[in-house]
C-alpha cells in the first residue's frame, strides 16, 4: 500500500518551471523589481536572475509519483545546477556549468556486459523506455558535507538487471563515465583517475531506491549533471553516483572505483553515509543543507543519510568503520 | 635603477593601494548583495578570504626581496599595510569559519582544531599573525627595540607555511592553485636564506680584511 505524503506530488506539478523563485531569489527579484523602475526592467533583471538558459534539456513525462520521496524543501535548480563536482569539466563548483555546456550526448549508448546472460547495447532512447519514469525527490549527501535535496526522474536501476539476467557468478555491478580529452580537456588536470569508474555490490546495486537517472525537475539532466544517463544511490555519498554512463559490466570480484583509487584512506569502495564515521580531514557528523536560504543551513547527518529503513539490512555484520 | 624614494610621496601612494587592497572585500559584498555567491556562499566566504589572506602574506612577504633587488627602500614602508591586510582578511577568514559555518559550536571547533591537520594548520597560521598585528605600530617597534621586533616579526614566515600547508591539506586532489601559493612562498623565503646565507660570508671576510689591516696600520 502506498501512503501518500505530501512529497509524492511530483516537482512539475508543485512549481512550473516559469516561476521559478525560491526565498533568495525572490528577495533578488524584488531587489529588481525596485531597480527597474528607475534603471530599466529587462537589463536588471536579466543580470540579477540568469534563466534557465539550457537549449539541450527537454520535457519527460508522464512521470509517476514515489513513495521514495522526500517531502523537504527543494534545493533551487539554478544552485544544483552551478555548484557540483564533475571533474572532467573542472574541479571548481562553477566548472562543470561553464564548461559542458557544449558536450555532445547524442547519438549515446550504454553497453551492458560482463556476468550476464544477455549482453546488450543500448540506444539512450531505448534503455530511457524500459520502465515508466518516475520522479523520487532524494537528500544528496556530498561528501564535503554539504546536502541538495533534488527531485530526480528515473527508474530503479533492477530493472535494467532483471532484464540482461545477471549469471550466479555475478557479484558486483561495475560502472563506467564517458571520457574524452577533446571534450574534457580539462580532465587530465583532475587529478584523479579518468575515465570516472563506480561499483556497487549486486545486492547494492538491486536495491529500489538505486536510481537510473535521466533527468531532474520535470527535464532531461543538464550536461553538468550527468546527461544523458547517470545513477544516483541516494544512502551513500555523492560520489559513488556515477554521470554519463557507457558501460555497465557485471562482475565476480570488487570493481575499482575512482576515489578509491585516487586515495583509499580517505574513499572506501561502500562509501555510504555515516555520521559516525568522519572522514580524514573534516567531520561527517553534520552537512550544510543548500535549501535556498541564504546561507543554507547546517543539521545533523543521518546514518545512510536517512535511508536506514531500505537498506541497513544490506549491511549487517559488516563493520562500518573498516568498510567504510 | 635609480631609488626613487625621494620622490615618491607615501602620503599619496598609500591611500590608493589601501582602497586596492579592499578591493576583494567590496566584491564579496557585492555579490552578496546581488545573490551572485553561488549555491553555497559561506564555503564561497571562506576560499575568497582565505586565497586573499595568502596573496597578503605573499606580497608582504614580496617586499624586501623586491626592495634590495630593485634598490627601492620605499617599497618598505608598504609592508606593513599588506602584512595588515592578510591579517584583516585572515580574521574574516576565521570569524566565517566560527560564526557562519559553525556557528559558534566551540565543542565541534575545538574538535576539528584538534583533530583535522589542514586546520590545526590554519588555525596556528591565523594565531601567529596576531601578535604581528598587534604590534605593528611604530609605537610598538619603539617600546620593543628594532632587533626584538624584528625577531619577533619573522613569525611571518612560519605562518605563511602554515597557511599554505593548510590550503594544500585541505583540497581533494587539483593541487595547482595551493602549489602556487607554495612557489611563490618558496620563492621569497629562499631569497631570504640565500641572501642571510651571501650576507654572512661577506661579512666574515670583511672581519677577516679589518682584522688583517689592523695589524698592518698598527
Amino acid at each position: 500500500m502506498l501512503i501518500k505524503k505530501p512529497g509524492d506530488i511530483p516537482y512539475s506539478e508543485v512549481t512550473p518551471k516559469s516561476v521559478y523563485m525560491n526565498r533568495r531569489k525572490f528577495l533578488a527579484g524584488a531587489a529588481a523589481a525596485t531597480g527597474a523602475a528607475t534603471l530599466g526592467a529587462r537589463s536588471v533583471s536579466d543580470w540579477l536572475e540568469p534563466a534557465r538558459v539550457f537549449a539541450d534539456e527537454t520535457k519527460l513525462g508522464p512521470l509517476v509519483k514515489s513513495p521514495f520521496s522526500s517531502s523537504e524543501m527543494q534545493t533551487p535548480y539554478k544552485d544544483v545546477t552551478h555548484y557540483n563536482n564533475y571533474y572532467e569539466f573542472g574541479t571548481d563548483k562553477g566548472d562543470p556549468a561553464a564548461n559542458a555546456t557544449k558536450f555532445v550526448t547524442s547519438p549515446w549508448s550504454v553497453s551492458v556486459e560482463g556476468e550476464v546472460n544477455k549482453p546488450r547495447k543500448f540506444d539512450i532512447e531505448e534503455i530511457r523506455k524500459l520502465a515508466p519514469l518516475e520522479e523520487r525527490i532524494y537528500r544528496h549527501r556530498c561528501v564535503e558535507a554539504w546536502s541538495i535535496v533534488v527531485p530526480w526522474i528515473g527508474y530503479s536501476f533492477n530493472v535494467l538487471v532483471k532484464l540482461v539476467d545477471p549469471k550466479p557468478t555475478a557479484k558486483f555491478v561495475a560502472f563506467q563515465s564517458y571520457y574524452d580529452i577533446k571534450q574534457m580537456p580539462l580532465g587530465p588536470r583532475a587529478g584523479i583517475e579518468l575515465p570516472y569508474v563506480e561499483g556497487l555490490r549486486l545486492d547494492e546495486a538491486m536495491n529500489p531506491l538505486m536510481l537510473l537517472t535521466f533527468g531532474m525537475y520535470g527535464d532531461t539532466l543538464p550536461n553538468q549533471d550527468g546527461a544523458p544517463v547517470r545513477t544516483v544511490i541516494p544512502w551513500k555519498y555523492g560520489f559513488k553516483s556515477i554521470k554519463s554512463i557507457v558501460k555497465i559490466r557485471f562482475t565476480k570480484d570488487m570493481p575499482p572505483t575512482t576515489w578509491n583509487i585516487a586515495n583509499a584512506h580517505e574513499y572506501g569502495f561502500y562509501s555510504n553515509v555515516n555520521p559516525q564515521v568522519d572522514h580524514p580531514r573534516w567531520s561527517q557528523a553534520s552537512e550544510r543543507r543548500l535549501d535556498g536560504s541564504f546561507f543554507g543551513k547546517r543539521i545533523k547527518t543521518l546514518m545512510f543519510n536517512g535511508y536506514g529503513d531500505q537498506v541497513a539490512s544490506m549491511y549487517n555484520g559488516l563493520d562500518l568503520r573498516k568498510y567504510y | 635603477m635609480k631609488d626613487l624614494s625621494r620622490h615618491i610621496d607615501m602620503r599619496w601612494l598609500k591611500p590608493p593601494i589601501f582602497l586596492v587592497c579592499l578591493v576583494p572585500l567590496a566584491h564579496l559584498v557585492w555579490l552578496g548583495f546581488h545573490n551572485e555567491l553561488g549555491a553555497n556562499p559561506i564555503e564561497y566566504i571562506t576560499h575568497s578570504t582565505g586565497t586573499w589572506t595568502l596573496t597578503g602574506l605573499c606580497v608582504a612577504l614580496t617586499m624586501t626581496p623586491l626592495r634590495r633587488i630593485l634598490k627601492q627602500n620605499w617599497l618598505i614602508r608598504l609592508r606593513r599595510m599588506f602584512g595588515l591586510f592578510a591579517f584583516f582578511y585572515g580574521s574574516l577568514h576565521f570569524l566565517t569559519f566560527v560564526w557562519l559555518d559553525k556557528q559558534f559550536d566551540f565543542h565541534e571547533m575545538i574538535a576539528d582544531v584538534y583533530k583535522r591537520t589542514f586546520i590545526t594548520a590554519g588555525f596556528t597560521a591565523f594565531v601567529l599573525l596576531i601578535p604581528l598585528a598587534a604590534t605593528s605600530t611604530s609605537g610598538m617597534i619603539r617600546r620593543l627595540g628594532g632587533r626584538r621586533w624584528q625577531m619577533l616579526h619573522r613569525l611571518i614566515y612560519i605562518s605563511a607555511i602554515a597557511g599554505v600547508t593548510h590550503y594544500y591539506w585541505l583540497v581533494k586532489s587539483d593541487e595547482t592553485v595551493p602549489l602556487r601559493f607554495a612557489g611563490v612562498v618558496a620563492v621569497v623565503l629562499g631569497y631570504r636564506v640565500i641572501f642571510y646565507a651571501l650576507q654572512r660570508r661577506q661579512q666574515a671576510a670583511a672581519a677577516k680584511r679589518s682584522a688583517r689591516e689592523s695589524v698592518f696600520s698598527a
